[in-house]
């Protein structure tokens, strides 16, 4: 469970291009289940996700994780946080150009001090699991969008995390890819993973699959269901 | 690249230890090498040695071009334009090899110890 | 140690990749550095090498060399003063020698004639015989049974026939000689019989060297006395001097080096920072950063270091120095052939590995914590 109380997060804070991108944000985000935050481009529904993704701390308000505050945390532990509880998938997919698809699944799980022939077999088994298993030697350039996507969901898994984080999935993915997405969401819900997702796009957000929609516009919550 | 393929392809830190292993090697090599020749090379050093002892030499004949270079620890100073410390010198050595110091005092135990 | 090692591995396997990615900007950087390496190790090596060399050829010269003086400049001594020293108590032995320097505009180059001790057995010279050293017999061509000719500045001619020739291992020490039976040396110099160059004295006790020096100073003012020591301190020092002379030219060349690297390791690509900005959004700790670009320049530096100390020992000692040369030989036409044998000296490896290794990591390490403390929420936005 994910609770946020009167969370802000401002930007640049004391200079002139100052942003209040979230404003005072209240949310619970509910356990094995697929959360939607929606809303237009700017309306800081990607800024509250790097808040609950503990990728930056809140200016003000208060971040629970299964009770625990981590919105104070200093780095070292928010770190700690984010690796044991977090995958991300991110909108540019973010994978590392130059290296094979493997390298890149494997990456998350390096610091971690894993025995390397047990870790590959974890990443291969991640890239079959979705798929793309055939492509685990290819650089990361030569990826199609789809398999791309495919490979950072299986890096975002890697560590087993309890919370799957996905920013604009379909952003870049045609109408048969939508459905391959959302396939997979159910898939992640299905195993266990509380699943994050923001989107502007109704073919994400009206989904069967998701169980909570949360509306964004300008850095406020302006509706949420259930 | 085949899966067959991306299983053998070595790691970065495999690489790096072997590239490391190949250079440490190599080193030791020569330095093994020259532990070998010690004996060849102290016989050679002791020839040198017999000789310069048997002929009273002084200095290496490293710069035989001006006077003072062949035995620096020996000439004399006062040589007009080439052996003063500020001398100008049309030898290039010269401008390698420093013009001696210390001599001159006429006794041991007055200069530098 | 499992897991702990395993990390340090994988950081290192992606440090390797990392610099695989981009092998134009590495590899110059590695290339550049081995330069640096190679040169500042040739000069060390070269310098031990040839320090160690004349350090153990001249460790039985003369243990006191006595010169006359006059008016300052060096002069003939006098059969007299010969035997003055030979009466002072704790001198053992005092041999006075006739040597001196030859101008040949034949082969354009300075010889120095020498005339071996008579107790010199191996060197004994006939008059009209001559033993020459290995870089004279290769300016003027000569081989033993040769007839070798010399012209005193006083236009006086000396006809020898060549007995031998001394061999290449000392050419260190007697490339440039020309020795001469006595009676040849003196009429070709036209030196009166009872004069001689200097004296080379032998005392009973090797350490009351320098107290037999200072009495025998007192018993002839006008000479001055040379120790052995005070040779090879000077020697030392003009070595020393040069290698540092040389090493500070090549200092410059360090500082050039340190600024590229420097240069390098701050002016990351857009390309790296959005790498750093995904590594710290996956879950790497700032120090998982940094340890993984150290392990990058340990990589670096590791291979140019040995790399380079390696091209370095190659270029010293199975190429004789060969770039140094023209530097060193200057005008000599009689630069001697001489084997250079390597001596490890851990310390001089450790200083060299301290002199590059040390200002290398201090130029890139600032940058890569600047980079490592990027905000891992850089690559949401």
């Amino acid at each position: 469970m994910i609770e946020l109380t009167e969370v802000t997060k401002v930007y640049g804070e004391g200079r002139p291009d100052r942003v209040e991108a979230v404003r005072g944000v209240d949310l619970t985000i509910a356990d094995r289940a697929v959360t939607v935050l929606e809303g237009p481009s700017g309306s800081g529904k990607t800024t509250l996700l790097t808040l609950i993704g503990c990728l930056a701390r809140p200016t003000m308000g208060r971040i629970r994780l299964d009770g625990e505050i981590v919105s104070g945390l200093p780095e070292k532990f928010l770190t700690e946080v984010r690796r044991r509880t977090f995958g991300f998938v991110f909108q540019k997919f973010n994978l590392i150009r130059g290296m094979t698809a493997l390298d890149n699944v494997m990456l998350p799980a390096f610091p971690l001090g894993v025995p390397h022939a047990r870790l590959k077999a974890h990443a291969r088994e991640l890239l079959e699991h979705f798929g793309v298993g055939d492509r685990a030697g290819l650089g990361v350039e030569n990826l199609s969008g789809g398999e791309a996507q495919r490979v950072a969901i299986a890096r975002a898994l890697i560590n087993d995390p309890a919370v799957v984080i996905a920013d604009e999935p379909t952003a870049s993915l045609d109408g048969a890819r939508v459905e391959q997405f959302l396939a997979m969401a159910a898939d992640l819900k299905a195993q266990g993973k509380t699943v994050i997702i923001t989107s502007h796009d109704p073919r994400i957000t009206r989904a069967s699959v998701v169980d909570a929609r949360v509306a964004m516009a300008d850095g406020r919550i302006v509706e949420a269901t259930p | 690249m085949t899966s067959a393929s991306l299983a053998s392809r070595p790691r970065g830190s495999t690489l790096a230890a072997l590239s490391t292993c190949g250079l440490v090697l190599a080193l030791g090599a020569l330095i093994a090498a020259a532990l070998l020749a010690r004996p060849a090379t102290e016989a050679r050093r002791e020839s040198g040695r017999a000789l310069a002892r048997e002929l009273g030499l002084t200095d290496p004949a490293l710069f035989g071009e001006a006077r003072y270079t062949r035995h620096p620890s020996q000439a004399d100073l006062a040589s007009a334009f080439q052996d003063a410390p500020t001398g100008l010198d049309h030898f290039p050595a010269g401008s390698l090899v420093a013009a001696p110091r210390g001599f001159g005092t006429g006794h041991i135990g007055g200069g530098e110890e | 140690m499992g897991a702990r090692f395993e990390r340090q591995r994988h950081l290192l396997d992606f440090a390797v990749a990392s610099l695989a990615r981009r092998p134009a900007k590495n590899l110059g950087l590695t290339l550049v550095y081995a330069l640096v390496v190679f040169l500042l190790g040739s000069v060390m090596l070269f310098g031990s090498a040839i320090r160690r060399e004349a350090g153990v050829m001249l460790a039985d010269a003369p243990e006191i060399v006595a010169q006359s003086m006059v008016m300052g400049r060096h002069d003939l001594a006098t059969g007299a003063d010969l035997e003055a020293l030979k009466g002072l108590r704790g001198i053992r032995r005092v041999e006075p020698r006739l040597w001196g320097y030859l101008w040949d505009s034949a082969g354009a180059a300075n010889y120095t004639v020498m005339v071996p001790s008579p107790s010199d057995a191996a060197h004994a010279l006939a008059s009209g015989e001559a033993i020459v050293g290995e870089g004279v017999a290769r300016a003027r061509k000569l081989a033993v049974g040769k007839p070798f000719f010399l012209v005193s500045p006083a236009g006086k001619f000396l006809r020898t026939r060549i007995k031998a020739i001394l061999p290449q291992a000392s050419a260190l020490v007697s490339s440039d000689l020309v020795l001469v039976a006595e009676a040849d040396f003196r009429s070709f110099f036209a030196i009166p019989a009872d004069r001689y160059t200097d004296f080379a004295i032998e005392v009973a006790n090797p350490r009351e060297v320098s107290t037999i020096a200072e009495k025998a100073s007192v018993r002839l003012p006008t000479y001055r006395f040379v120790t052995r020591a005070d040779m090879h301190r000077t020697l030392e020092a003009l070595f020393s001097w040069r290698e540092g002379l040389a090493l500070a030219l090549l200092a410059a060349s360090l500082l050039a080096f340190v600024i590229l690297a420097f240069d390098k390791a701050s002016g990351l690509s857009a390309e790296e920072r959005r790498e750093i900005g995904i590594l710290k959004a996956i879950g790497w700790e700032t120090s998982d950063v940094i340890r993984m670009k150290l392990w990058e320049g340990t990589a670096i530096s590791g291979t140019a270091f040995l790399a380079g100390l390696l091209a370095a020992w190659v270029h010293v000692f199975f190429f004789s120095a060969g770039l140094f040369e023209p530097v060193l030989k200057g005008w000599s036409t009689l630069w001697p052939r001489f084997p250079l044998s390597p001596e490890v000296d851990a310390l001089e490896i450790a200083t060299l590995a301290l002199l590059t290794v040390v200002p290398y990591t201090a130029a890139v390490v600032v940058p890569i914590w600047k980079t490592a403390v990027t905000d891992p929420d850089a690559v949401m936005r």
